[in-house]
């Protein structure tokens, strides 16, 4: 059954004052943590990794399985080991982490606590991205709650287990996003991505022995635990197991967070988020965030879980579903995130420093009708050259939408140099397009 | 280490388990395109110029994308491609990734010629660029300390500046700000880099970015022709290139030796060149009527050697910036030809226990870098590297990152012993003897270091030896100056019932031959000043106009380092030779000037010349006396010289001079909040008021620079080894 939702972690969001302790309490909230302080560390780690839980952060590496690359615990050396849930959600296009430490943060606070019992952390930090204080200030004020409840601090539900758990707003990058830069942001330094090895497993904060998980992938350790590892690995596919937040965005009716089990095609979303806009059709969409390859009209039906996107061409990545209709100019929207990337490229390795910044202005150049045919070429030969030649995959990433979308509309790349300009009237892409008509 | 073969371009390479693949290339003659990779700093793989293919990785698969080399360690069995379609491809990618935001201003940039970036441009380049865009511009330059300018434009952010100066002399200061295109080395508010070493960041830069205001736009690389030399500032004998034209040294840069100081080198070994060319004597003089007159040489040499005939008693005081050759010549004059005992080189401070010391502890021995390397706990007593010995400070901050264990016994816990990682025994001056005996973890893989400041310090020198006797750790005299070792190998030290240097002052001579002093180092600067009044006969060999010069009866211009071959000797007890590098007509080395004299004196009637005069009485030197008759009230004055002072051969250099650190005296953190910034110091000699700042000191004791106030310590301050009074300023 996949073309059904199945709230999980956004359940309770419709709830009175879903975001407040007792709200969550109410619907049977840090019960799952008493069942894991209940079991030993390594049962936790191992129902998780049952569960087929996968890094719902982009990469889609198993979640247990990375708990495992812990060093054993060496009396010879007791470095600490620390639990960071990376919450830099700042893709464009993704918005699930955000809205879901906005409606229901003790998921995530619990979840904090379960992963770092089973992992044997005593210290955890939240990673939040900088700019969203009003997210910042609610998971600050839940963490505070659950310190007054109990649920962290020294000796939690009397198990004589401690946690300390700090929330980092970031300073708005977006390379803080990529685990080593964030690790580097967090211990006060500039935010660039670290040379591996040594992996945060071995050698993370502080040098020490680290865990790093996406914030959506940390909420979904309560539910596991609480209904157990096959309950979650019966949802989605035999690979792609679990539930996970969908994001609509765009030219849908009702955009919003869907959450349904991996394996679902956009075909139903759609469906779900009320169709297209009125009298529009669906041009194309990204699978999930920019940073992934287009999809267009003929991806419909391609099953959303990690290995039926990879095999027509792109990445599930974080399931930023941003659907474009006809109204929009491809060119433009490309350009658009070839600019953020120039923006948030982080300066460390040539590729992505020099090559965003060419490629916005052979963009430019062609969006208004000002270059050469050629130029598809040069852009295509530029994003070769970014392509697994830059330091960390966000160099990769600022290629998606250059490579793809010459890949599916290329004659719309033409039709500007055709006409000495944008084919596109960009007003009636807006949501206000029909207030102005 | 085990080795590993690995495959590279063909050619099977094997290497110590753990090198990277771009020095494996290296070992196989292959050389790989690179910017941030620097062989003695860590990786970084920001550039990516260095990405190579790797099919096989040992294990039978290969990477699917190009990888950087500089990163990534060879594996058995694996194979690497630098020159397939995969590596040229990307390499050319970002080559021209990185010329798309640089200026290509090559015909007007100081790099231009020998630059990494253009050369490399042209050998692993496409030729032709497709950018038609804009490119990003900066104001510039920018100055990122007096004398190290940054023009952000050509950079290309490789990080190799900053790497330097956090991993080297741990000077951080530069780092990276800003990202994307507008990423920029830059420095905080107000607070310029401030290192020692800061223009290694300009001779490691492959772009023509970091510039030195002493230099840029001086001279373009081919038309310079460059000479190897060894540094003269210090005992530590770095290898440098000296890059001159028509005559002059145009700038000086590190030489590359893995064995001494790697290459890196001081601020003052770089920038410290003018002196050779100010103030310098240009022709030999005589006194006549009171009035010193320029003289031929034949005339010079001849007064000379009459005079030296006639007197009774003759000292000889070379200084200790000799080269060996020099040494030996002044030992062989003063022995053979004058047959006087009273021979000493040291211009500074001294003791008869050091004298011992020297020869019995110091001459022909050996202790190398590599043994510091190898060492398990390096003990420094009475000597601060960072200010007195670059390269050594660097080579010691290197073992120390390895996990060298280093122990100071220092006045106060300075930035330098920071620097170090080194553990900080609070040790007054005078104190260093009981201090030694109480030091722990030394053992025969150990070694210690004692500079020339335990002169001053009775029992040191003996204690450090003792210590060193007990434990069979090895033992080394770190000095000052580029000619001290050599001249303690040469002996220029007091001969039986000879005088030693301080001894010479008081004894009231018939004459003095002196080279290299300058009155104002040595322990009584006005006694100095007297004695050469009273010495019937003075001969002064030297480079420029001094206080010596202005006094001597006769004066002999000699050559500077750069204007003869010779030979220094490090603190090590190693050998650096070094050629010529000016050719000058009458540019004559001390040696060649003895020599003369030494014919002339065998026509004078050489037994009429120099015997020692009965009547000279040799009496104990006695510089300790002053530290055991203080005032229990005062404070015990700690000095050195800083790297960067009034010193005589920094003069002229107006940009390393702007690169100094201000001087502050030190003074314990107490007395400090009770007196505030700025204190006036009193002692034997006169008074200084001067800024201060507080520091974890030994009990009652202040630290003032040696040099860089006034005449310096000796004569405007203190007597060595004596006690000031310390009140907080009007």
């Amino acid at each position: 059954m996949t073309d059904t939702l199945t709230p999980v972690l956004t359940a309770n969001w419709g709830d009175e004052r879903a975001w407040t302790l007792p709200a969550y309490a109410a619907t049977g909230g840090y019960d799952a943590l008493d069942v894991a302080l209940g079991m030993a560390p390594e049962d936790v780690q191992t129902m998780v990794k049952d569960s087929g839980l996968r890094g719902r952060g982009g990469a889609g590496f198993p979640t247990g399985v990375k708990w495992g690359f812990l060093p054993p615990p060496d009396p010879e050396n007791p470095k600490p080991r620390y639990l960071v849930v990376n919450a830099d959600e700042s893709e464009p296009g993704t918005c699930k982490d955000i809205p879901l430490m906005m409606a229901s943060p003790h998921t995530l606070v619990e979840g904090v606590i379960i992963s770092s019992y089973a992992i044997r952390a005593e210290r955890a930090f939240i990673y939040v991205r900088g700019e969203v204080l009003h997210v910042v200030r609610r998971l600050r004020a839940a963490v505070r709650e659950a310190y007054e409840a109990g649920h962290l601090g020294t000796n939690i539900h009397g198990s004589g287990y401690d946690l300390e758990l700090v929330v980092h707003a970031g300073a708005g990058a977006y390379i803080c996003g990529e685990e080593t830069a964030l690790l580097d942001s967090l211990e006060g330094r500039r935010g660039q991505p670290r040379l591996r090895p040594p992996f945060p497993a071995v050698a993370g904060l502080y040098a020490s022995p680290t865990v790093i998980n996406n914030a959506e992938s940390i909420a979904s350790v309560p539910a596991i635990v609480k209904n157990g590892a096959d309950w979650f690995a019966g949802m989605g596919t035999e690979k792609s197991a679990g539930v996970g937040i969908f994001s609509l965005s765009g030219h849908v009716k009702r955009p919003g967070q869907y959450e349904a089990p991996l394996g679902i095609t956009l075909r139903t979303l759609i469906d779900l988020a009320g169709g297209i806009r009125e009298g529009h059709e669906l041009k194309f969409w990204t699978p999930g965030g920019s940073s992934t390859p287009l999809f267009t009209q003929e991806h419909l039906d391609v099953t959303l879980d990690f290995e039926g996107v990879a095999a027509a061409g792109s990445m599930l990545g974080t399931r930023a579903l941003q659907i474009f209709d006809d109204s929009v100019c491809v060119v433009r929207a490309v350009l658009r995130w070839t600019e953020f990337y120039k923006h948030e490229s982080c300066g460390k390795c040539t590729p992505c420093r020099e090559g965003t910044w060419w490629l916005v202005q052979v963009l430019e150049r062609l969006e208004k009708g000002q270059g050469s045919p050629e130029d598809l070429d040069l852009l295509l030969d530029q994003c070769d050259n970014i392509l697994g030649r830059s330091f960390c995959a966000l160099g990769d990433g600022a290629t998606s939408p250059i490579t793809s979308s010459i890949q599916y509309f290329r004659d719309e790349y033409l039709a500007h140099l055709e006409q000495g300009g944008c084919p596109f009237d960009a007003k009636k892409s807006t949501a206000w397009a029909e207030a102005v008509q | 280490m085990t080795d590993v073969t690995v495959k590279i371009d063909g050619q099977d390479v094997t290497v110590p388990e753990g090198t990277l693949v771009i020095r494996a290339a290296e070992e196989a003659g292959i050389e790989i395109p690179r910017f941030c990779d620097h062989p003695l700093l860590a990786p970084v793989g920001a550039c990516r110029q260095c990405l190579v293919d790797i099919p096989d990785a040992g294990n039978g698969r290969g990477f699917p994308k190009p990888q950087a080399s500089c990163t990534i360690p060879v594996a058995e069995g694996m194979v690497v491609e630098t020159q397939n379609t995969t590596a040229v491809k990307a390499q050319q990618g970002i080559m021209e990734f990185l010329l798309v935001n640089h200026p290509l201003d090559c015909p007007v940039c100081d790099k231009g010629g020998e630059c990494p970036l253009q050369n490399q441009a042209m050998s692993h380049g496409q030729g032709e660029t497709r950018f038609e865009g804009t490119k990003r511009t900066f104001p510039k330059p920018i100055n990122l300390s007096p004398n190290v300018l940054l023009d952000r434009e050509r950079c290309i952010v490789c990080q190799r500046c900053t790497r330097f100066a956090a991993e080297i002399p741990g000077d951080p200061g530069i780092a990276l700000i800003q990202r994307g295109a507008q990423q920029q080395i830059g420095i905080a508010e107000d607070k310029p880099f401030s290192s020692y070493f800061s223009g290694n960041v300009i001779q490691i830069c492959p772009v023509g970015a970091l510039t030195s205001d002493d230099y840029r736009f001086r001279a373009r690389p081919f038309d310079l022709v460059s000479t190897p030399g060894v540094a003269e500032h210090d005992a530590c004998g770095a290898a440098i290139r000296i890059d001159h034209r028509r005559g002059k040294v145009m700038r000086r840069l590190a030489g590359n030796d893995p064995e001494v100081n790697e290459e890196w080198i001081s601020d003052k070994d770089r920038f410290g060149f003018r002196y050779a060319v100010r103030d310098r004597l240009t022709s030999p003089m005589i006194r006549e009527n009171g009035e010193l007159r320029p003289a031929s040489w034949l005339e010079a040499v001849a007064v000379a050697a009459q005079g030296l005939a006639g007197a009774g008693s003759v000292g000889v005081l070379p200084g200790g910036r000799l080269t060996l050759e020099d040494a030996k010549a002044y030992a062989a004059f003063a022995r053979d030809t004058l047959r006087t005992p009273h021979l000493d080189f040291r211009s500074r401070p001294l003791s008869e226990e050091e004298t011992g010391f020297l020869r019995s502890r110091v001459a022909g021995t050996t202790v190398t870098y590599a043994d510091l390397d190898a060492a398990d706990h390096v003990v420094l007593v009475g000597l601060e590297p960072e200010d007195e010995a670059g390269t050594l400070f660097l080579r010691l901050r290197k073992a120390n990152r390895a996990g060298l264990r280093i122990t100071t016994l220092s006045p106060y816990a300075s930035e330098g012993s920071r620097k170090l990682g080194a553990q900080v025994v609070l040790t007054a001056p005078g104190a260093e003897k009981d201090a030694l005996s109480q030091v722990s973890g030394v053992t025969e893989a150990s070694v210690i270091l004692v500079g020339e400041r335990l002169a001053t310090s009775p029992g040191a020198y003996s204690a450090a030896a003792e210590l060193a006797d007990r434990t069979g750790a090895r033992l080394a005299w770190v000095p000052r100056r580029a000619g001290d070792r050599g001249a303690v190998e040469a002996d220029l030290l007091p001969g039986e019932n000879g005088l030693d240097a301080e001894a010479m002052v008081r004894a009231g001579l018939d004459a003095l031959v002196i080279a290299g002093v300058d009155p104002d180092d040595t322990a009584d600067p006005a006694a100095f000043l007297a004695a050469l009044d009273q010495a019937g006969f003075v001969v002064s060999l030297e480079q420029r106009v001094t206080a010596v010069t202005e006094r001597a009866d006769v004066v002999l211009p000699v050559a500077t380092a750069s204007e003869k071959a010779g030979t220094f000797v490090t603190w090590e007890g190693r050998r650096r030779p070094f050629e010529k590098v000016f050719d000058k007509p009458a540019a004559y080395s001390d040696a060649e000037v003895l020599g003369h004299i030494t014919a002339e004196l065998s026509l004078v009637g050489p037994e009429s010349a120099g015997v020692a005069d009965e009547t000279v009485v040799s009496s104990p030197t006695t510089t300790d006396s002053a530290a055991t008759t203080t005032d229990s009230a005062g404070f015990r004055l700690a000095t050195w010289r800083l790297m960067l002072d009034n010193g005589t051969l920094q003069s002229g250099d107006k940009a390393l001079a702007a690169t100094a650190r201000p001087a502050f005296v030190r003074i314990p953190a107490a007395l400090h909040a009770e007196l505030g910034d700025v204190v006036t110091i009193t002692g034997d000699r006169g008074s200084w008021t001067l800024p201060a700042l507080p520091a974890e000191m030994a009990d009652s004791t202040v630290w003032v620079p040696t040099n860089s106030f006034g005449r310096g310590v000796w004569a405007d301050l203190a007597s060595p080894g004596s006690t000031v009074t310390v009140e907080g300023a009007q």
